[in-house]
């Protein structure tokens, strides 16, 4: 960075870098999500709609926090990635069959427990819940560091 | 600098995103080709309505919904592209009916098929597709009415519709549209190549390549 080496804008830098790391994991996130709608033609399930809104706001959010550097962004990009979290490990429940089916919410138009692609042992539904995770967690820290 | 990094990394990702879906659609295209040489029937299946020459060396098949929207609009396509290539082109009718309710509308296209009124059926259900489709669901009683105007006998169809045979037929072309990856209408496949990017323009342009491909000049 081109900043001048002194401790206080050091800590800024990995602030920064943090925030900037969350606004690279929303985007990937979000282009994997068109990918699989988009190219792939995977039709969206109820749920996976519900965490999309929570998930592609953030692109913008994230990207306005970073310039400049908004400590404030946490407020606005927190909820999302919360509630995102919290529909994405119900969704994951239903998908591994630990919720029984009768209590999904989704019976018309598209399964959410419909299994459209598996790498090994990731589904689509846990990429979401790590990529949540990994939000909240960058979230989280960047949020005690603020308030130091 | 952070403007800089911030841009640069946006940027490779949305052109890791593109050429991603560059390099799936030729992959996928390349797959149904391979597919299309080594197993036809999945394409064409013997209780399939076809119109055209049997000599014709381009297949068209299109995966239709007689309650889609879009499948009616594609159809003036289909027959222009026919006229324009006399005996070059065989049209493949399968059925991928998404819409609620509208295996009836197949069945009803099946049955008329006994009294050799299958395209004057077809083309009646597509013209007057607001009229027997309410909020995207099938309202079979709208349809009755209509029949006559073909010269169908409604009560032969009645009866005709709830042949086995039919119900067959549609599981068949599900089963064939699920393992071409056919999950919108109309999904058009020109000998086995599916459509890159999905519009009229892309249709007509692929259909031409085909021709230009099996009757050089």
């Amino acid at each position: 960075m081109t900043d001048p080496e002194q401790p206080a804008s050091q800590g800024m830098d990995r602030d920064w870098s943090l925030l900037f790391l969350g606004w690279l994991l929303a985007t990937l996130s979000t282009l994997g999500s068109l990918f699989f709608s988009n190219v792939m033609e995977f039709a969206p399930c109820v749920l996976c709609w519900y965490q999309r809104i929570c998930l592609f706001p953030l692109v913008i959010i994230l990207a306005l926090g970073l310039f400049p550097l908004d400590r404030t962004v946490v407020k606005y990009s927190l909820p999302l990635v919360v509630v995102g979290w919290l529909l994405s490990a119900y969704h994951n429940l239903l998908y591994a069959g630990i919720i029984p089916a009768s209590l999904q919410p989704c019976t018309r138009g598209v399964s959410c427990t419909e299994e459209y692609i598996e790498f090994g042992f990731l589904s689509i539904p846990l990429l979401s819940l790590l990529s949540f995770s990994a939000l909240l967690c960058i979230l989280i820290v960047f949020k005690r560091r603020s308030l130091q | 600098m952070r403007r800089i990094l911030f841009a640069g990394s946006g940027l490779v990702l949305v052109a890791v995103f593109f050429a991603a879906a560059s390099y799936y659609k030729s992959w996928r295209s390349a797959e149904l080709g391979f597919m299309a040489q080594e197993n036809a029937s999945v394409f064409v299946r013997p209780h399939s309505s076809t119109l055209g020459s049997d000599s014709a060396k381009v297949f068209l098949v299109k995966f239709t919904d007689p309650a889609c929207e879009t499948c009616a609009a594609f159809s003036e396509l289909v027959k222009q592209a026919m006229d324009a290539f006399p005996g070059q082109i065989k049209f493949v009718v399968r059925y991928a009916p998404f819409h609620t309710g509208s295996d009836g509308a197949v069945r009803i296209l099946e049955a008329a098929k006994n009294q050799g009124k299958y395209w004057e059926t077809l083309k009646l259900l597509y013209r007057r597709q607001s009229t027997w489709t309410e909020h995207h669901r099938v309202v079979l009683d709208r349809i009755w009415p209509l029949l006559p105007e073909v010269g169908l006998d409604v009560a032969r169809v009645r009866a005709d519709m709830r042949d086995p045979r039919i119900s067959a037929i549609i599981e068949q072309d599900l089963a064939d549209a699920e393992a071409l990856g056919v999950r919108k209408t109309p999904g058009f496949f020109v000998n086995g190549k599916p459509l890159e990017t999905f519009g009229q323009r892309p249709l007509a342009q692929l259909i031409k390549a085909e021709i230009r491909a099996k009757y050089p000049k």
